[in-house]
């Protein structure tokens, strides 16, 4: 009996790890769709069917990152001069386009890319500090109403956010913070800071308050009890809600689309916009993808520790 | 080292009664232990004094000093808990340093050595002092947290039921240690406890606790032997006093309904009653005036604690283990007629304690 069943679970766990697989395979292939195109030569990017094999180029990022003009049909090209990344752009019928001074013109995406990190990561410190401190108050102090703030708090995420999108768009207006950072920023650290104060809630309630008991006793604070105390102990849920919030401001679309154009625009609004007129250039919007995939991966992939632990959190301890 | 005065104390969660109207007087060096059941206040009464509740009413004196308005950590004290205790990520001498390093200590580094040292040699964990806590084992951990204690230096020790997670031959090894570490230290010590045993065998004075109130302040042997109530009675000593009901007809008890009559010393007014009468007082023995039966036996080694029936009625007595006895044998029974308590029997109260 102790055989079959035996045999019996090791196919069970082959097919666990087949569908496992076969899961992971699905999840990964838009990823791979999109760095295969980011690689490709533009011909190659829209066939049918999908072009596996192919000579890897890099033109789509040099795009990416320039400003670029038609070559006039008699225009003068001096081929054998120019840096090979410009030979490329020659290869495609167009040429960077420079300033007087004969200086690159870069294209928007990197200013947008940089917009992008300051707005994601200072919402992100900024909703997992306040939500952190706000979590420990309803955890460790009576406060009155505790459910119904706890609620409300929570009942910021019970309607779409889009609703409120022409009203925000109309008070950002007035409040002159349109287009900016600063805008931005407290959209997306007010929409993180309720999911943030529940989820540290959870973390630190289960950290036992004889901890910062002993050392109040012990002659501390209770700033410097939770800082030497809490603050270590809570370091798996503030890093596994910190990857919540950064990817959520990192990935926020719509609003980004409605409140910036320009200078405070991020990268999610500013790469299908590139798609423009005429026949759209594949290859550099999955450039421009692909690059702005990698700091959610990095980031993610730095914390993939505390994130397992965090999720099986209430699991592991008692 | 400090006097700790309670002065009408009481705290109240909401609608919850937690500790109802204390007075307490621990002297300068007393080891003074509260003792009662879960939810008796004991824990609250002990977090008043550390300053990590504030009472509703009435006052915490630290040597005559009103410190009501301190927090825990100017008020000096050590706190040791049942469980918690160590602070985790940090080795055991860390965990000993920790309080030292506070910046109302302001101590140098050549003296928090010289205290640390001191306290691991004290307790025996000198071996243990770069050892993380988590690869400490029970007993270990609470000589740490009593370490962490001693390192302060503090004007009084806290413990609240310090023995309670330890199993039974650690706790009664750490017991004589403790008594002997404050004897040692001069110290006051209140020591919050529901272990009978620990609160007679390490405390100078007992405060016996219930429901938010203290029943009866005195020795072990006070609280013992004269019980103000049948509270009291039953919740001090092990095996637990055999409480019968019946009546006193002149000089003698009347155990209804009509089981048996045994003698009470000094006698009392005629009416109903409960008697108390410890195991240890109750004498099996050939030509004792009552017949019984024996219910039930229990052996603790050097003696047995039988229970006798009588009717309806149910009586424990120690008997010496040699002593040859089986279920369901009929023997002969009398008890200490001096030893013999009487309890009002609506109310509790001991008539004589009163």
């Amino acid at each position: 009996m102790a055989v079959v069943s035996s045999s019996g679970q090791r196919l069970g766990n082959r097919v666990a790890i087949a569908a496992v697989v076969v899961i992971t395979i699905i999840f990964l292939l838009p990823i791979y769709w999109i760095g295969s195109t980011a690689f490709k030569p533009r011909n190659l990017a829209t066939t049918a069917p999908p072009t596996i094999v192919f000579q890897p180029e890099i033109s789509p990022f040099v795009k990416l990152f320039t400003k670029r003009v038609q070559l006039k049909p008699n225009e003068k090209i001096d081929v054998a001069n120019a840096p090979w990344w410009e030979q490329m752009i020659f290869a495609g019928g167009e040429r960077i386009s420079r300033t007087g001074k004969g200086e690159i013109q870069l294209s928007g995406y990197p200013d947008r890319f940089i917009n992008s990190l300051i707005v994601a990561i200072t919402s992100t410190v900024l909703a997992v500090g306040m939500g952190t401190i706000t979590a420990y108050g309803f955890s460790r102090f009576k406060v009155k109403g505790e459910a119904d703030l706890l609620f409300f708090i929570l009942s910021t995420r019970m309607l779409p956010p889009i609703v409120v999108a022409i009203p925000m768009f109309l008070m950002y207006r007035a409040a002159g913070l349109n287009d900016s950072h600063l805008g931005l920023i407290i959209l997306y650290t007010a929409f993180n800071v309720s999911f943030a104060v529940w989820l540290m809630k959870g973390f630190i309630d289960e950290i036992p308050r004889e901890y910062e008991e002993a050392a109040l006793v012990d002659g501390y604070t209770r700033l410097e009890a939770f800082r030497k105390i809490v603050l270590p102990e809570a370091a798996t849920g503030i890093a596994a809600t910190a990857v919540f919030c950064f990817i959520t401001a990192w990935n926020e679309y719509a609003f980004a689309l409605i409140l910036t154009n320009k200078k405070a625009q991020t990268a999610p609004p500013f790469i299908p916009s590139q798609i423009g007129s005429g026949l759209p250039d594949w290859t550099v919007i999955a450039a421009g993808t692909f690059l702005f995939l990698l700091p959610v991966a990095i980031f993610t992939f730095l914390l993939r520790n505390h994130l397992l632990r965090g999720m099986s959190f209430g699991a592991i301890r008692k | 080292m400090a006097r700790i005065r309670l002065e009408n104390i009481a705290k109240s969660f909401g609608n919850h009664m937690a500790v109802g109207g204390l007075d307490i007087d621990v002297a300068d060096g007393e080891f003074f232990v509260l003792l009662g059941p879960t939810g008796a206040g004991k824990t609250t009464t002990l977090r008043m004094i550390a300053g990590l509740e504030k009472p509703t009413v009435g006052r915490v004196l630290i040597n005559e000093v009103d410190v009501n308005a301190w927090g825990p950590a100017e008020r000096d004290v050590a706190l040791v808990l049942q469980q918690y205790s160590l602070y985790p990520r940090l080795s055991v001498r860390d965990n000993l340093s920790f309080p030292l390093r506070s910046r109302i200590r302001g101590l140098t580094q050549p003296e928090i050595d010289a205290r640390i040292d001191y306290a691991a040699k004290t307790l025996r964990i000198g071996h243990l002092l770069d050892r993380k806590t988590d690869r400490l084992s029970g007993g270990e951990m609470q000589r740490v947290s009593i370490g962490r204690a001693i390192v302060r230096e503090p004007q009084v020790f806290l413990m609240d039921e310090p023995l309670s997670a330890l199993d039974a031959k650690l706790r009664e090894a750490l017991r004589s240690e403790l008594k002997d570490l404050q004897m040692r230290l001069g110290a006051t010590f209140i020591f919050v406890t529901h272990d009978q045993v620990e609160a007679m065998t390490m405390g100078d004075r007992i405060a016996v606790m219930n429901k938010g109130r203290i029943i009866q302040v005195g020795k072990p042997q006070e609280v013992y032997s004269h019980p103000v109530n049948t509270f009291v009675a039953s919740f001090v000593g092990s095996p637990v006093i055999n409480l019968i009901a019946g009546q006193v007809a002149g000089n003698a008890a009347v155990v209804s309904p009509g089981a048996f009559e045994l003698p009470i010393a000094g006698g009392g007014r005629e009416g109903r009653y409960t008697f108390g009468i410890r195991p240890e007082d109750v004498k099996v023995e050939q030509g004792a005036p009552v017949v019984a039966r024996v219910h039930d036996i229990e052996n603790h080694g050097i003696e047995k604690v039988v229970t006798l029936r009588i009717g309806e009625t149910l009586v424990r007595a120690n008997v010496p283990a040699r002593v040859a006895i089986g279920l369901e044998d009929e023997v002969r029974f009398g008890w200490n007629a001096e030893k013999v308590m009487l309890f009002d029997a609506d109310s509790g109260v001991n008539i004589r304690a009163a």
